[in-house]
């Protein structure tokens, strides 16, 4: 297993912020559109989109690690899947960090309105950057 | 050049392509492997070479298999395969042939290995049976059903499909994608799975059947 160890890290990115199941963050995803520019002539343009919201589940492990972000959109819940390490992911920014007791955020599908909302924490000295309460909002 | 290699399966993992797609691929270790003998047109009658793979201890190794590894210059090697040869020139004995002197990226390949034993497995999983009911009182829910018809012909046509071993037979997947190489490791990337667990013993050659691109 250890020769794919090797390969795999090749694929990863070397930074990735220290975020967890039940924060709220901002994910930067790369959208490749063909615009027209003059008539009959198209360009390729490179924009970035900002997907907001929770993290309710990371999965996988190495390159092919994953994470769920689901938020509500227009009164209808939205889960988008992200590979951790794909090229389309351009960053990752955590805004609130959410007090969780498990591992999987599952149980946020079956609710609506009020009872989505995850009980932030303040502080938590096990992560990065956190060293004295209360912790200034992370950077991603 | 040979038209053959012999390698091992290391596993399976996913490459990212730069538009950010992800592209399963197995990746192999393959070669390098030493030409042990040389079989030509005037003394064998077909022209190939014997290459072989991995690292064998000399002790286990039986005194004639000894000599001939002798003979060619090598050490002695886990397993020999023939390999078929194109072109005019044949390898000398002794030459280590590597990946990236047969394979190159984006090109076709066929991969052989035994694939992984499952023992004896109905016909469900063995040959794609539909299950009876579950429910309501069912006592045939993976049973195999009729095997046949009646007092004529009196007997079950061979080759019925029926429990039995599964597995751990001779196996080739055609037309793999060469993904990636990596000469200086010896590794292969090849696009989708390769039968046998992780560490089999795989032979990759250039794909037989593999439709040539027209040139417009």
């Amino acid at each position: 297993m250890r020769k794919l160890d090797d390969i795999e890290r090749t694929q990863m990115k070397s930074e990735i912020p220290d975020f967890r199941v039940g924060d709220t963050v901002d994910v930067s995803v790369s959208i490749v559109e063909t615009v027209e520019v003059k008539k009959g002539k198209t360009e390729e343009k490179e924009r970035i989109q900002i997907f907001n919201g929770t993290v309710i589940a990371r999965r996988g492990s190495g390159s092919r690690e994953t994470f769920t972000v689901r938020r509500i959109v227009a009164g209808e819940g939205v889960e988008r899947v992200f590979p951790l390490h794909s090229p389309k992911v351009k960053g990752i920014k955590v805004r609130r960090m959410g007090r969780v007791r498990r591992a999987k955020l599952y149980y946020l599908r079956d609710r609506s309105g009020k009872a989505t909302r995850v009980t932030e924490k303040i502080w938590d000295k096990t992560r990065a950057g956190a060293t004295e309460p209360p912790a200034p909002e992370t950077q991603g | 050049m040979v038209k053959l290699l012999i390698g091992r399966k290391l596993g399976m993992t996913q490459l990212f392509t730069e538009a950010g797609t992800v592209i399963p691929v197995t990746v192999l270790e393959v070669g390098p492997c030493p030409v042990v003998q040389v079989r030509d047109a005037v003394k064998d009658g077909y022209r190939a070479v014997q290459i072989g793979f991995g690292v064998r201890k000399e002790k286990r190794t039986s005194k004639p298999q000894q000599g001939h590894f002798r003979k060619a210059g090598v050490e002695p090697c886990r397993v020999l395969r023939e390999a078929p040869v194109a072109g005019e020139e044949l390898p000398k004995p002794g030459e280590r042939i590597t990946v990236g002197q047969v394979f190159a990226e984006g090109g076709k390949v066929d991969v052989t290995a035994t694939t992984k034993g499952q023992g004896f497995q109905g016909t469900v999983k063995r040959h794609h049976f539909g299950r009876g009911p579950v429910t309501h009182g069912s006592k045939n829910t993976r049973e195999p059903g009729s095997t046949g018809q009646h007092t004529w012909p009196g007997r079950v046509y061979k080759g019925k499909r029926m429990p039995g071993h599964m597995g751990a037979v001779r196996r080739t997947v055609k037309n793999l994608t060469v993904v990636k190489i990596e000469a200086e490791q010896h590794r292969l990337f090849l696009k989708g799975a390769v039968p046998g667990p992780t560490g089999a013993i795989v032979c990759v050659q250039h794909a037989k059947t593999a439709r040539v691109m027209k040139k417009s």
